[in-house]
């Protein structure tokens, strides 16, 4: 199959153009999940205390008297939901399991039922007349539980881990084996063998989780903050079985996600609940403190990491076995072993997941779910037995680099992982390192320099849009995607402008609704790929009827012109070597009656997918500094060199890789979320105590991409760039530590103690 | 029961925002940053933590930066409130907002009025003048998107004309 490309000659495709939402931002007028509505009530969330056990009693008497308060749903009162109900009577024991089937998919807690299986977990929600109101009446609310003993210490539960059940995204193989790997041991004149830790993080997005909920008779509109309009308008419907074109899901800015608003969370469903049991909008905004626990996180995980390898630096034998936490409720996977399978040629290899249940929050997605935790453990055991064959890290990358697929065989897509190392080197002066531990020093500090490789695929969904041309020669792109602050206004704006061949000022892009085509989720890097692709199909298909209309209209200048001769720039057909010759998109618009041109693009993945395997790749490059007497730590430099395939503005995508280095840098050094191991509460849950970078802890961060044609991903050649930054930047950052001071942290964040210790 | 009163009627205060006097009947406990978010209709300056650590809600009162989630309604009465959006003069943007503009200087935008206030009142303090000393003072502005690089040479940008 062929695809269409970008049109080259259009000229703003790869242009760094600001923001077209940026003035909207800059001066406060961009409206997240805050619409002012008339007669808006507050909803605050009563979380349990104990994290396992039974609701004995919920006393709402002391609650209720607070001036304001309209109503409190609690497991007594709350109205119930009919298909979740079904699904637990026919399920029983099972209605807590990988999901499939549940008109929630994950488990939320809508008040249905009396099992505690978290602390945190919603069991009472209070609406009232003002937030000040909800708050206090929400303290007030007295719940007794029959408490059992919980499972919250991921040590100590290790021993009930089980393989995952599942299929990995209802394709891939939980557990691989290939080649021979005991042979592949026996035959390593080197061996590592290594257990590699990671915490629970959480997103903590800038904007907490909001939802308004406002029904309209039978039909229901929801501003959601989220990543997903037409998941959550499906879990709405199913959940409240109504149908979905009776739910609205609007969702027009979103104050950062990363995963954690990529499908709904109990609150939401509790908003729509509320509001038709009180007859007027409710609003639920969580605050800080709710986003531990009730909307998800990364999940603990523990690697170990076998590497057998030749004197020369050749892998004989790669052994990955992951064991990441879920919940009591669900089966989430952390899929950590993906990128091992794939990264490196390695003929005898043997990876699996496996789960381990606690009575937390129920995990998720959160920015480069399973590759920024993975390649943590398999980039860092590189560098260990990079040290035990005295060997450049990047040469042993280098020795062991596959030229195709190590796992299936398909041919890469494209791939340019070499350039990326040595653009990476050459920026970074990798050259000049002396790999011996604690051999660079500046006055107190210990300097210390490490690398990883990042990777991430380049997947899309199906996807769909519409652009609409309007006899003012105004654009009007509608695909219900989303911005989550990753550019995607802006670069389907030059898209679009591209293939019309009009300029960006007369562009519109809608996004954000479930009135608007249907998209996928915007996560997993795949909304340029996905979205983009369908609104280049759509953009085009527009633009295609604009010229037949010109080509076949007898009063056009252009009339019998071939469809090939003509040009369209800034909004003016013209053959092509007559410039006199022309006509404005007004101007033909303008004799067919005021009709707008509606062009549709369907993007979905074809045969790509079977004959490439597809994946963006790239270098970090990081100098810490470690304080000699105190262990701590700080980051000085990083340098990353990406290749991704066509980069649509380097101004948005430069910043998207500062960004997902800096969460990066977060995961090596602070983020790590703790709970107390007798009762399962979040003990730093709020932005005092868990850590995430501030402007004084990010140095200088250099950004190159390697230039990168890939004919086959998707229509625009764009793998997409949203986790690839995340990914490889702890384990450069621990590469880098071990370096400074001949201390290999295998824990991570990593902190000041462990350093001291080691 | 005068209490009870208050919270449900409200007490009544004078605030001036923008320039403008805005009068209002509000729970006692309001805080500025929901008078002006669910009360005014100036939603702005964002609630990132409600408790002081994020720096998102950051207005000035009397030229200097303040958390308004931090301060009661109440307490504002008299002082000279400015939001994000009292900023730009028309659809001239402040140099700061067009500096963040040019230099991509946030992603999701959501703590950008936040790093905005305080930026432009960075302009009227004691900073030093290297980008390390502009991180120092702007620490209390989080950004979890990571535009930290963007937004200090936005705001080396503006120092450097001299706004």
């Amino acid at each position: 199959m062929t695809t269409p490309h970008v049109d080259p000659v259009g000229g703003i495709v790869g242009t760094p153009i600001n923001r077209v939402d940026g003035a909207l931002k800059v001066t406060g007028r961009a409206m997240y999940s805050e619409f002012p509505l008339d007669n808006l009530a507050h909803g605050v969330m009563v979380q349990s205390t104990v994290a396992k056990g039974t609701i004995v009693q919920t006393d709402t008497s002391a609650a209720s008297r607070v001036p304001g308060v309209i109503t409190i749903l609690t497991t007594d009162n709350a109205p119930k939901l009919e298909s979740l109900q079904k699904y637990e009577h026919e399920q029983g024991a099972a209605a807590y399991g990988t999901g499939a089937g549940r008109p929630t998919g994950r488990t939320l807690s809508l008040l249905q039922n009396k099992h505690v299986h978290y602390n945190g977990q919603p069991i009472a929600l209070v609406i009232a007349e003002s937030f000040e109101a909800a708050t206090q009446a929400a303290a007030l609310v007295r719940v007794t539980y029959r408490q059992e003993k919980p499972a919250v210490d991921f040590d100590a539960a290790l021993a009930s881990a089980y393989p995952y059940p599942a299929k990995i995204f209802g394709h891939e193989p939980p557990a691989t084996r290939r080649g021979d790997l005991e042979a592949g041991l026996a035959a390593a004149e080197v061996r590592i063998d290594r257990v590699y830790t990671t915490p629970l993080e959480t997103h903590n997005p800038m904007e907490m989780h909001a939802t308004i909920a406002a029904w309209d008779g039978d039909r229901v509109t929801l501003w959601d903050s989220t990543q997903n309009v037409y998941g959550v308008r499906g879990v709405i419907a199913k959940a409240l079985s109504i149908a979905e074109d009776h739910v609205r899901v609007i969702s027009h800015f979103i104050g950062g996600a990363f995963g954690g608003k990529g499908s709904p969370w109990s609150h939401v469903v509790l908003a729509v609940m509320a509001a038709r049991e009180v007859g007027r909008p409710v609003k639920i905004a969580l605050t800080r403190r709710q986003m531990f626990g009730p909307v998800g996180g990364r999940p603990h995980t523990v690697q170990q990491v076998t590497l057998g390898a030749k004197r020369d630096g050749t892998l004989t034998a790669l052994r990955h076995d992951a064991t990441a936490s879920t919940s009591a409720m669900d089966e989430w996977l952390e899929t950590c072993v993906l990128a091992t399978r794939m990264l490196y040629e390695c003929p005898n290899q043997a990876t699996s997941h496996n789960i381990v249940r606690l009575n937390l929050g129920t995990p998720t997605y959160m920015r480069a779910p399973g590759e920024a935790t993975g390649l943590f453990a398999l980039e860092s055991a590189l560098d260990e037995l990079a040290y035990e064959l005295d060997m450049d890290p990047i040469a042993l990358r280098l020795k062991n680099y596959a030229d195709a697929d190590p796992e299936t065989g398909k041919p890469w897509s494209s791939k340019s992982l070499r350039e990326c190392y040595s653009l990476g080197a050459k920026h970074f002066g990798w050259a000049r390192r002396n790999p011996k531990p604690r051999s660079m020093e500046d006055g107190e500090q210990l300097v210390g320099w490490g690398m990883a490789t990042a990777t991430y695929p380049a997947r899309r969904m199906p996807a769909s849009a519409v652009a609409c041309i309007y006899p003012d020669a105004r654009v009007v792109i509608k695909a219900a995607s989303h911005d989550l602050g990753t550019g995607t206004y802006t670069v389907l704006t030059q898209l679009a402008a591209d293939a019309i061949g009009v300029s960006i000022d007369a562009i519109e892009v809608q996004l954000g609704d479930t009135n608007l085509p249907r998209n996928p989720l915007s996560a997993g890097s795949m909304t340029v790929g996905s979205t983009g692709s369908a609104v280049h199909l759509a953009a085009t298909a527009a633009r295609e009827q604009l010229v037949q209309l010109a080509v076949t209209d007898p009063e056009s200048r252009l009339h019998g012109t071939k469809h090939d001769d003509v040009r369209i720039r800034n909004g003016c057909l013209t053959v092509v070597g007559h410039p006199e010759r022309n006509e404005s998109i007004q101007e033909l618009l303008a004799r067919h009656a005021g009709q707008p041109i509606e062009g549709q693009g369907e993007s979905r993945p074809g045969d790509e997918t079977q004959q490439y395997a597809m994946h963006s790749f790239g270098a970090v490059f990081a100098e810490v500094r470690v304080d000699r007497d105190l262990g701590t730590v700080r980051v000085s430099r990083i340098v990353g060199t990406y290749a991704a395939g066509r980069v649509l503005n380097p101004k948005t995508a430069r910043s998207q890789m500062l960004g997902g280095i800096t969460f990066g840098l977060g995961m090596a050094l602070m983020e790590h979320t703790l709970t107390d191991h007798r009762n399962g509460r979040y003990l730093n849950a709020d932005l005092a105590e868990y850590h995430i970078p501030v402007h004084a802890d990010i140095p200088s961060i250099e950004v190159h991409f390697v230039d990168e044609r890939d004919d086959h991903v998707n229509p625009i050649g764009a793998k997409g760039i949203g986790e690839i930054p995340m990914t490889g930047v702890a384990p450069a950052i621990a590469n880098a530590v071990y370096h400074a001071t001949g201390v290999r942290i295998r824990d991570l964040p990593i902190t000041l103690d462990k350093l001291l210790q080691g | 029961m005068a209490i009870a009163t208050e919270q449900q009627e409200g007490v009544s205060l004078l605030l001036r925002i923008n320039g403008a006097p805005r009068r209002l009947a509000l729970d006692p406990r309001t805080t500025l940053l929901d008078a002006l978010r669910e009360h005014l209709r100036l939603t702005g300056a964002k609630k990132g933590c409600d408790h002081g650590q994020c720096g998102a809600c950051t207005v000035h009162v009397n030229g200097r930066r303040v958390l308004s989630c931090l301060t009661l309604a109440v307490a504002a009465q008299g002082k000279e409130i400015t939001t994000i959006e009292g900023l730009a003069h028309g659809d001239v943007l402040h140099p700061v907002q067009q500096a963040f503009l040019d230099r991509d200087g946030f992603q999701c935008g959501y703590c950008t009025p936040g790093q905005i206030m305080s930026a432009v009142a960075l302009l009227g303090e004691p900073c030093g003048p290297n980008d390390d000393d502009v991180r120092e003072c702007m620490s209390g502005n989080l950004c979890r998107c990571g535009a930290y690089p963007n937004i200090v040479a936005a705001i080396q940008d503006v120092r450097a004309t001299g706004a």
